[in-house]
């Protein structure tokens, strides 16, 4: 491991400065993922910015309705805060879908959006991958890719995004808040992430130096019918290999309102707005949900190994919309 | 004359010390002076080293050294070319270790091992197996010393003229041990003598290969084994990681820690070899067999040949009168392949249980039934009667305690909800071996009683079940005595492998205590006041005048799988196993054993996959992120049970071993269930969930 400094800010303005003057500095939230890469070798940093006793670990109900979620909230306490649990659903199932009990009670809502895909060619510096290394190639494209992306994925790069909290968030329209070296600002989650496109590398939209501070979920009462489905290759502890968030507002049969995402599929959680327009105004049924994710799967381009993703992803889709049109609202 | 030791659920003797955290592996030791070693993998597969620039790694603070051909000490060629480490430039696949950094700490020598430069010339290698591989070779033999291929009658003959037959090849792939405790190690030299606290499944194989690789009387080397994070046949012979450590502790003149990261137990640790193996059975219309032939391809590597016995299996499981079995190897650039519990049998039933399998339906016979009509009498292989064979039993006792009897055997006949439910049923066997071991029994004139061998514990019970043993012998309660394994001061006992552990140490741990119980009948006055009477003695000679019968532990393996009729997910409801291993010593660790093995048989049919890069020659996936084994959440409901067996033609203690026996059926019995549960054959594990998506297409 390479030798670093390790510095604990006194506020997030602090944070930012000091990030911003140092090139080859790193946050640290709850290290679940940052310190496997630093073993690895995959990432580098000569200086930790340890955030996590800074303020911001309150989750907080706004009023008129929806959630202020702290940066350093830890996904465990997320998935057991009672306003989560009761308005929305989707969240705690996919946050507690994900990784193991002791990753949970480390891993922070912030670090959880930012983390790196886990592409096999990305963890490993004996690989060529453009993420890790720009122009060194992707070795991914034409090597095993079962687990990558079928989406929007280019010729550089192929990775999925791979966090279930960030396509839950992408269903519910949440508004990620940053600190950058500018000043705050607010970014929709559904603009987060960038496509992989000709620079991989680049994940986010974010400034260098930018710190989330928070998650905002707006007041969306339809999201107490929510779902989050996770399929993986065993029972827990595993990423997804396809997965699908979905809220779903039923006027009588006719769908008035809908929000779906998936997971596994793209470098980003993936926001089905093509699925979401084929359903709404119309007389909810399993095959209506079937045609939606087509016309959202159309412009899959599977990879050598990795077809499977679309029937799957089409599978639970209709399961998942299906369960929740059958399921009566909570009060 | 027993007080009844053996046979009682005793918990494990250091099991306090392992829950506490005290117990001591082998980077655990507390030694003065200690720096630390990390092993520096090839990043190409086949060529040579032209060049290496260890001064960026020399510059890093706390390294000590850099370890390579051109300036480690030198190692006589030993048995074993694999560990003949750092004398050549010569790369055979890739991850071979061709450098050690020895660093004042654990940090500095991981960074100086990224900072050593190594240029290699590299050459075009062939790392995938194939049915067509034009290096495909018959070997002289297959492990350990069976003969390659047999036959008896005229196969082709018999299978033309059979009226039901059935013909299906069957793939496994690389399978990684990844036992809890990576392959690690100690070295200390003191004086020209080499001690090491090293994790093995056997020191006396580690003390010889040291003894042999540096040019030291035996007695020079002294091998510490207390406790060993699990092995599952990878450290069954000395591996890299101690022959690095005692190189880097030479050049150095410091003792040197050195354990392997989890990345390098990919590879250069040993892994079961990928197979393909085509079974073909014929049988007459009431299911009896009447041909049998077992095909099977596997790899070696270019270091040395590993031919593993995968068709043994067949060769005495089930009779035909036309029966054929071939071995045939490749060798591939890839690093050696090795024992991964139940080398040969695991991979070889899965086959052969899966084709017995299609044969029942073919057939049309309940796959229970199939297996009782074809239980041989004698051994097809020696002619000679078993000298026990409770296959029968273990299938009757499995299929009533698992609720076979209302089986409907029209696959995907049962449903619940969106699952589609079904069962199946696998046999098993695993030879019940020995071998000579010695051991030592002391009485102490307290009434105490010390028994002493080279035993190794690898999380199985073993230090316990000797323990209990020994009691017997002695007719003494168990609290009145003590057990010191895992030391090569102690009397040299066999490897703990091959099932063969408590069967070959409790065989000599008898014999000690009966020879001392003869001193001490012998010994007037009994056990003098400041003095101790001891016995020592090797089984060697009966061991080897034991007549040559064939000796087999068996098993049934039944499982209830549930497939998603949309998403082809595989879950396992429930898994049983009844057993027929002689006695049982540990009722407690021997289902640890037992469930142990199915839990591994369960990883084997559904989620342990080495997925095998061919333009970088090895597996992408090596870390549990994603080289998958099954996690408690896949075991829903196992249970294991075992008959009551008496064989007097084993060893004193009358045991067969259990180690293995546990992983032997269960794969075939999962892909059974998946077959009666969706219609669909899987023939290439592990079974996943793309294999068995679209059961039901939505209209």
């Amino acid at each position: 491991m390479r030798p670093f400094r390790y510095h604990r800010p006194a506020d997030v303005a602090e944070a930012v400065a000091v990030l911003a003057d140092e090139p080859q500095a790193a946050y640290l939230a709850g290290g679940t993922n940052l310190v496997d890469l630093m073993k690895l070798g995959v990432q580098r940093p000569d200086l930790l910015v340890d955030v996590n006793r800074l303020p911001l670990d309150a989750v907080e109900e706004l009023p008129g309705g929806g959630l202020r979620i702290g940066a350093t909230v830890r996904n465990s306490d997320l998935a057991a805060h009672p306003a989560v649990r009761r308005d929305y659903p989707v969240l705690a199932r996919a946050l507690l879908a994900a990784a193991s009990g002791q990753l949970r009670n480390l891993a922070t809502t912030g670090g959880n959006l930012l983390q790196r895909t886990r592409c096999v060619y990305f963890q490993d510096t004996g690989k060529a991958c453009n993420k890790r290394e720009p122009g060194s190639g992707c070795a991914a494209r034409h090597g095993q890719n079962r687990d990558l992306a079928v989406l929007d994925w280019s010729d550089l790069c192929v990775a999925t995004h791979p966090s279930d909290l960030a396509v839950a968030l992408a269903a519910l329209d949440a508004v990620v808040e940053v600190h950058e070296p500018a000043g705050p600002r607010d970014v929709p989650l559904a603009a987060l992430h960038r496509s992989p496109g000709e620079h991989p590398e680049r994940e986010t939209t974010l400034a260098r130096g930018a710190l989330i501070t928070a998650v905002r979920l707006p007041h969306l009462p339809a999201a107490r019918r929510s779902a989050y489905l996770k399929v993986r290759d065993r029972a827990s502890f595993a990423f997804a290999v396809g997965s699908v968030a979905a809220v779903l507002d039923l006027d009588g049969d006719v769908v008035r309102d809908v929000r779906l995402a998936y997971g596994a599929v793209a470098h980003r959680p993936w926001r089905a707005y093509r699925a979401e327009e084929e359903l709404r105004g119309r007389a909810f049924s399993p095959q209506l949900a079937a045609r939606a994710a087509d016309a959202e799967l159309a412009e899959a381009r599977p990879l050598r190994h990795n077809g499977f993703k679309v029937p799957l992803t089409r599978a639970i889709t209709v399961r998942a919309l299906t369960e929740l049109a059958e399921r009566t609202p909570a009060p | 004359m027993t007080t009844g030791a053996v046979g009682r659920a005793y918990p494990r003797l250091e099991g306090r010390e392992k829950v506490t955290g005290t117990a001591r592996y082998a980077v655990e030791y507390p030694v003065d002076g200690v720096t630390y070693g990390w092993a520096v993998p090839s990043a190409v597969v086949r060529g040579r080293i032209t060049r290496i620039d260890a001064a960026p790694a020399l510059a890093l603070p706390g390294v000590l050294a850099v370890l390579h051909h051109g300036n480690a000490p030198r190692l006589a060629p030993g048995p074993e070319p694999d560990l003949w480490l750092l004398q050549e430039p010569a790369v055979h696949y890739r991850g071979q270790f061709v450098a050690v950094v020895v660093a004042t700490s654990l940090e500095a020598a991981r960074e100086g091992a990224r900072l050593v430069q190594i240029d290699y010339d590299a050459g075009p290698h062939s790392t995938v197996l194939t049915a067509d591989h034009p290096g495909l070779y018959r070997p002289d033999q297959v492990n350990p010393s069976y003969p390659t291929d047999t036959a008896e009658g005229d196969f082709d003959a018999g299978y033309a003229a059979a009226p039901v037959r059935m013909d299906a090849t069957y793939r496994t792939p690389a399978y990684h041990n990844n036992p809890m405790e990576p392959h690690a190690t100690t070295a200390q030299w003191r004086d020209g003598r080499l001690l090491v606290h090293d994790s093995n499944q056997g020191a006396v194989a580690v003390k010889a290969a040291l003894a042999e690789l540096f040019e030291l009387p035996r007695e020079s080397v002294r091998v510490i084994t207390q406790h060993v994070g699990g092995g599952f046949g990878s450290k069954g012979y000395p591996k890299a990681a101690v022959v690095l450590a005692a190189l880097a502790a030479r050049q150095v003149d410091r003792p040197v820690r050195l354990a392997l990261t989890r990345q390098q137990l990919f590879g250069p640790v040993g892994y079961r070899t990928p197979t393909i193996q085509r079974v073909r059975l014929a049988a007459d219309a009431d299911g009896r067999l009447t041909a049998i032939c077992h095909d099977s391809i596997t790899q070696t590597s270019t270091i040395r040949e590993f031919a593993e016995q995968v068709a043994v299996y067949t060769r005495s499981m089930y009779a035909a009168p036309h029966r054929r079995t071939t071995h045939r190897l490749v060798r591939l650039d890839v690093p050696t392949p090795f024992w991964m519990r139940a080398p040969g049998e695991c991979p070889g039933a899965y086959a052969l249980e899966s084709a017995m399998d299609e044969l029942a339906s073919a057939v049309g016979i309940d796959p229970v039934e199939l297996r009782i009509r074809n239980d041989p009498a004698v051994d097809p292989e020696l002619g000679r009667p078993f000298t026990s064979r409770n296959l029968v039993g273990c299938l009757r006792d499995g299929a009533r305690r698992f609720g076979w009897a209302d089986r409907d055997p029209e696959p995907r006949a049962r449903r619940d909800g969106r699952w589609l439910i079904g069962t199946g049923v696998a046999g098993s066997s695993y030879p019940a071996r020995a071998r000579a071991s010695a051991a030592a029994a002391t009485a102490r004139p307290d009434g105490r009683f010390l028994i002493r061998i080279d035993a190794t514990d690898i999380g199985t019970g073993a230090r316990t079940a000797l323990w209990q043993v020994a009691a017997d012998a002695l007719g003494v309660p168990p609290e009145r005595v003590e057990i010191q394994i895992g030391d090569s001061d102690l009397p040299p006992a066999g490897v703990a492998g091959g099932s063969m552990g408590t069967s070959s140490w409790s065989w000599a741990v008898i014999r000690a205590c009966e020879a001392l119980r003869d001193r001490l009948r012998e010994t007037p006055g009994g056990v003098p006041p400041d003095g101790e009477v001891t016995a020592e003695v090797s089984t060697a000679d009966e061991v080897r005048e034991q007549p040559a019968l064939p000796r087999y532990a068996y098993g049934a393996h039944f499982a209830e799988v549930r497939v998603d009729v949309d998403t082809g997910e595989v879950r396992v409801n429930r898994m049983l196993g009844v057993f027929a291993a002689g006695r049982v010593v540990n009722p407690t660790t021997a289902r640890s054993q037992l469930i142990g093995g199915m839990t591994m048989g369960i990883s084997m049919a559904l989620h342990e996959e080495g997925v095998l890069d061919e333009r970088y020659g090895d597996w992408v996936n090596h870390d549990l992120a994603t080289y998958h084994i099954t996690g408690c959440a896949d075991v829903e409901r196992i249970e294991a049970y075992w008959l009551d067996e008496q064989d007097s033609e084993l060893n004193p203690a009358g045991v067969k071993g259990i180690g293995e026996i546990g992983i032997v059926g269960t794969a075939a019995a999962i892909t059974n269930a998946v077959h009666h549960a969706t219609g669909v054959r899987i023939r290439d594990l592990p079974i996943r969930l793309d294999k068995l998506i679209g059961l039901s297409p939505l209209a």
